[in-house]
Parts: C-alpha cells; sequence; structure tokens
C-alpha cells in the first residue's frame, strides 16, 4: 500500500485536500475497504484526511454509514475506472 | 561466497520461506532465522483451548525441528534493522549482515491500549488468555457473554464469529443455554468482514439466538460496572466480555523507521517489497496490507518471496507475484463449516455450511506441524494452489 | 439504469425528517451530477424528496418502491 503523506486534491469546491494516508483495497474483501478504513481512522489524528480506495460496490452504503455513526466527516466520493475513491476528515 | 539471507521470525510464513530458499539453492545461499524464543506456536489452536477442546502443549513445538539441516536458527532478539548497512542488529549485542532480508515478525497484542480491557475482559489471541478463558467458562454459571473487537487490523477475521457460534454450543452442552445470552458485537454494520459469508451465518445466528450488534468498536471496558463502551457512542453491560485485543507491529520495525503509525511495514502487494527496499521483503502479519491478517495468507506469500529472492541471487528477474489469495475457515458450531477462498482477482463464494469443511479444518489442524512449515502440501489439495479459488 | 451509484443510504426505520437530513449531509460529498440512493420505508419521505429536489435543484432520477421500501435516486445539481 502507498504511504501518501501529503497529496494535493482538488475537491467539490475547487480547495485542496491534503490527504495523510492513503488505503488501495482495491481486490481485497477481507477485512474489507470499510475495516481497514476504521483502523486507520482509530490511529490517526483529529483533522486527519483519510482515502480509500475500493472496487467493493458494498463500500458505497457501508463507509458512509459508519462515517455518519462514527461522526467523521465524508468529504468526497470521487468514481474511477473500476472503482471509486472515498475521502473522509476523522473529525473528532 | 553463498548469498546469506535474514529471516525475522519463526512462525508460518517465516519458517517456509527459509525452508524453501533452502531446498531451492542449496549451498548457493546461507539462511538465518532469528526468532526471540526458538518456539513455533500454531494460533489457530487457541479457540480450541478456550472451549476446553484442546490442551496447549499440542500447540508449540521447538523452531529447530520444522527447519532444514542447512538453515541456521539464532535464538535472539532483532532490535534494530539497517537498511543502508544490511545489517540487523540483536538485542544481546551481536550483528548479522543480509544481502536479504525478509521480516516476518508478525503483531504482537497490546491490550495496555484500551482503559480496562485486560481486567474486565477475556481473550483467547494467546495461550494464557486462552487457558485463563477456559477456566472462566468451565465455572460460567450462565449470563450475558459479549464477543466484540477492540481494535483493528486484528489476525483471524473469522475468530469472534466462530467463537460466538462454539461458544453458544458449548453452552447448550453445559445445560445453562437457557439461562445465557450471547451477543456478537461487530465492527462493522453486519456479522463479518466478507459480505457473501455473513449472509450465510447471518440466518444461522437468528436460529442459534445469537445477537448481533452492527458498528460496535470497542473504546473503554468498565470492569467493575461490567460495562463495555464503543467508539460509535453505544454502551452495553456483560457478564462475560470477551474481546480481540489490539494489535501493533513488532517494536523493532517501529524502532528502524520502517513502519508506519501502527508498526505494519508499507509493502508492495505483488512483489512484497518493502516500499522503497529492494532487498527487504514483508511478509505476513507484520505488513500493512489491508488484507486478512491470517496463517494463510503467510502460507501462500512465502512461495513468492522465495522465489523472487531466488531469482535475484541467481540474477534473474523476479517473475512471481503475490495474488492475494487467502484460504480461511469458518466453524458455525454443531460441526459443520464454511470456507472463504479468495484471491485480488477472483471474490469468495463461501459454500454453505456443511461436515466436510469442518472435518477438513480439523485434518488441517492435525496435520499442520508435518506439511505447513516444511512446504509440503500437495499440489492438488484444497490447501495448496488451485486455479480458480471459487470451488 | 448503467450509471454507477456513487453512496447507497440505508435509511429504513427512520422517520420524517431523518431520510431527508441524511440525504442532504451525504450528498455534499458528492461531485456534481453524481448519483446517490437513499432507502427509506418512511411513506412521508415520497413528497419529502420531490419537494427537496425542487427547491434544490436536485434530480430525482428514479423512484420505486419495493414491499414498503422507497428507493431514490437522485442526481447532485451543478
Amino acid at each position: 500500500m502507498q504511504e501518501i503523506v501529503v497529496k494535493q486534491e482538488q475537491n467539490l469546491q475547487g480547495a485542496t485536500v491534503d490527504v495523510t494516508r492513503s488505503i488501495d483495497a482495491r481486490g481485497m474483501p477481507c477485512p474489507g475497504p470499510l475495516m481497514s478504513l476504521i483502523g486507520v481512522i482509530r490511529e490517526s489524528q483529529v483533522g486527519d484526511v483519510i482515502e480509500v480506495l475500493s472496487s467493493d460496490e458494498g463500500s458505497r452504503s457501508d463507509i458512509p454509514a459508519w462515517v455518519q455513526k462514527a461522526r467523521h466527516e465524508l468529504i468526497e466520493v470521487v468514481p474511477e475506472d473500476g472503482y471509486a475513491r472515498f475521502v473522509i476528515r476523522k473529525a473528532r | 561466497m553463498p548469498a546469506r539471507v535474514v529471516v525475522l521470525g519463526g512462525g508460518v510464513g517465516g519458517t517456509l520461506a527459509a525452508n524453501l530458499l533452502d531446498k531451492e539453492l542449496g549451498h548457493d545461499v546461507h539462511v538465518t532465522v532469528v526468532d526471540p524464543t526458538g518456539m513455533h506456536d500454531y494460533q489457530p489452536g487457541y479457540l480450541y483451548v478456550a472451549l476446553g477442546e484442546a490442551k496447549g502443549h499440542w500447540l508449540t513445538r521447538e523452531e529447530r525441528t520444522l527447519l532444514r539441516g542447512g538453515v541456521e536458527l539464532a535464538i535472539e532478539r532483532a532490535i534494530r534493522i539497517h537498511p543502508d548497512a544490511g545489517t540487523v542488529q540483536l538485542e544481546r549485542g551481536g550483528e548479522l549482515s543480509y544481502d536479504y532480508l525478509i521480516i516476518a515478525t508478525g503483531a504482537r497484542l497490546v491490550p495496555e491500549a484500551i482503559p480496562g480491557l485486560s481486567e474486565g475482559s477475556f481473550e483467547f489471541y494467546s495461550l494464557a488468555g486462552a487457558e485463563r478463558l477456559s477456566q472462566e467458562l468451565a465455572r460460567f454459571p450462565g449470563g450475558r457473554i459479549k464477543i466484540g473487537v477492540a481494535g483493528i487490523p486484528y489476525k483471524c477475521p473469522p475468530a469472534p464469529v466462530e467463537f460466538a457460534f462454539l461458544v453458544e454450543e458449548f453452552l447448550r452442552k453445559r445445560g445453562i443455554r437457557d439461562r445465557s445470552e450471547v451477543e456478537l458485537l461487530s465492527p462493522l454494520n453486519r456479522a463479518f468482514t466478507i459480505e457473501s459469508a455473513s449472509t450465510l451465518i447471518a440466518p444461522i445466528m437468528e436460529e442459534r439466538g445469537i445477537g448481533l450488534t452492527t458498528f460496535f468498536n470497542v473504546e473503554a471496558v468498565d470492569p467493575s460496572a461490567g460495562v463495555v463502551e464503543s467508539l460509535e457512542g453505544e454502551k452495553q453491560e456483560y457478564d462475560l466480555l470477551v474481546l480481540v485485543p489490539p494489535h501493533k507491529g513488532q517494536q523493532v520495525v517501529i524502532d528502524s523507521g520502517l513502519g508506519d503509525p501502527g508498526g505494519w511495514l508499507p509493502t508492495d502487494k505483488h512483489s512484497l517489497n518493502v516500499d522503497g527496499q529492494e532487498r527487504i521483503f514483508a511478509l505476513g502479519d507484520a505488513t500493512n496490507l489491508p488484507i486478512s491478517k491470517s496463517g494463510s495468507t503467510a502460507h501462500f506469500e512465502a512461495p513468492v518471496i522465495a522465489s523472487r529472492i531466488a531469482s535475484l541471487i541467481r540474477g534473474t528477474a523476479p517473475k512471481e507475484n503475490y495474488g492475494g489469495r487467502v484460504m480461511c475457515f469458518l466453524e458455525t458450531g454443531n460441526g459443520k463449516a464454511t470456507s472463504l477462498r479468495f484471491d485480488y482477482e477472483h471474490p469468495p463464494v463461501p459454500p454453505q455450511p456443511n461436515r466436510a469443511w469442518h472435518v477438513a479444518k480439523w485434518l488441517f489442524n492435525r496435520l499442520y506441524w508435518e506439511t505447513v512449515p516444511q512446504g509440503r502440501i500437495p499440489e492438488g489439495a484444497p490447501f495448496s494452489k488451485p486455479k480458480d479459488p471459487s470451488h | 439504469m448503467n450509471e454507477t451509484i456513487a453512496i447507497t443510504l440505508d435509511l429504513k426505520g427512520l422517520s420524517c425528517p431523518m431520510p431527508i437530513a441524511k440525504t442532504a449531509q451525504a450528498i455534499r460529498a458528492l461531485r456534481p451530477g453524481q448519483l446517490i440512493e437513499s432507502l427509506a420505508t418512511d411513506p412521508g419521505s415520497v413528497p419529502d424528496f420531490k419537494a427537496w429536489c425542487v427547491s434544490t435543484g436536485h434530480e430525482l432520477v428514479e423512484q420505486t418502491e419495493d414491499s414498503g421500501v422507497f428507493r431514490f435516486v437522485i442526481r447532485k445539481e451543478g
């Protein structure tokens, strides 16, 4: 997995979002993109931005559901070729 | 002058990789396995110890007996890796030089990371923990048993689910099922990580009266109140709490500046090289790959690493890649189990739990010592490399 | 529909105003043109989503019902 310490991203409003850590979970059903996200969020600082790459269709419901329940911020969901990129900020 | 390969860690991955390299290259390689205890533990057995079905002595053997004669074993603790110098510093002052390094140091349990966890809960991720839990279960008078996860990543995603099924069966056998409750606290929005397997087991859980709480990631335990708390803001009472403890990478990885914040090694998902390190490979639980931390992962990664190092030693381009292959069992109680076989290209298609897979798991457990670490799993056997893991 | 849905929200069991509130929160993460799918059981969500789409400019692409579950597919405006 690529450790991308600082990565500039254009978000919807055109401002840049620094991605603190990136998780490439494409093709990895166990423990799965959401589980990997939860683990990285737990060891991150408040304000850190975590990006998850997932080819799993279930992520489009799993990830937003947990992010809402755990009260973090889903910054954006970017469709790519054969996968999606979920960008989340640890809010608390 | 033989090439020098150092393997840190004598678990399933390290042992197998060392044996395969020695077998392949003979006098052209000198392999040294560095392990702090010199003992090799079969961790999948702890589940059965916890339920009073097995004894611990069956689960540990001397690493020396599992290694080929040409492989050196150093019973030492590695304290620092120096990639630029190509050396590994040992705790008692010695130093080893390597041409190629395999870091197979596994994962350690860090229960102190969760307040109240050690005092208020039980675990079956260590032999001592499993024995303690088995004693507690033997005298359990009935009550609410809650099973949860206190950190991610953790070894063996099926384990908490398996424990839930097997402990429910245990309570029935002890005749205290009617005055007990079993509840699985899942970190996710379903019972198990793999969605197809989760769908398969959900009706069985319901049939057995095993409750499911979703999105419950343990944050703290209050032993005096008998309450476990989640980071999602929920609290639950328990009479007996069984938790998967938090895991971390080994200190040597952290102290060498090679690990991520969890102490896991950033690893290439195909070549298994540690990021930015041509001569260092990561294997098994020690990697940061978001794949299952399981013995089978290490089992399938080891031949890839051995093959790549052999190619490099011979001066040819390494060809083998790790395709993400994993093969896990999931016990569902009442003498049945299912299997989870997948890789990066093929998602799992778990069969309906049946007796055949339960027997297969039992057989694998019994045959482990004579087959797996030595690389003796024959082609065509269920655990060797098929072309399509969905069968 | 061939287009990929970016986010699916399971809002079954939630009653007014939660289905709209949660959809509004999640849609902020989408780029204009992307699709969000919301599943609700509250019958009041049908007129709610229609009205919300009119006032926000999001496009209600699909609205179906199956055994008491209402499915809304919405395209983010912009």
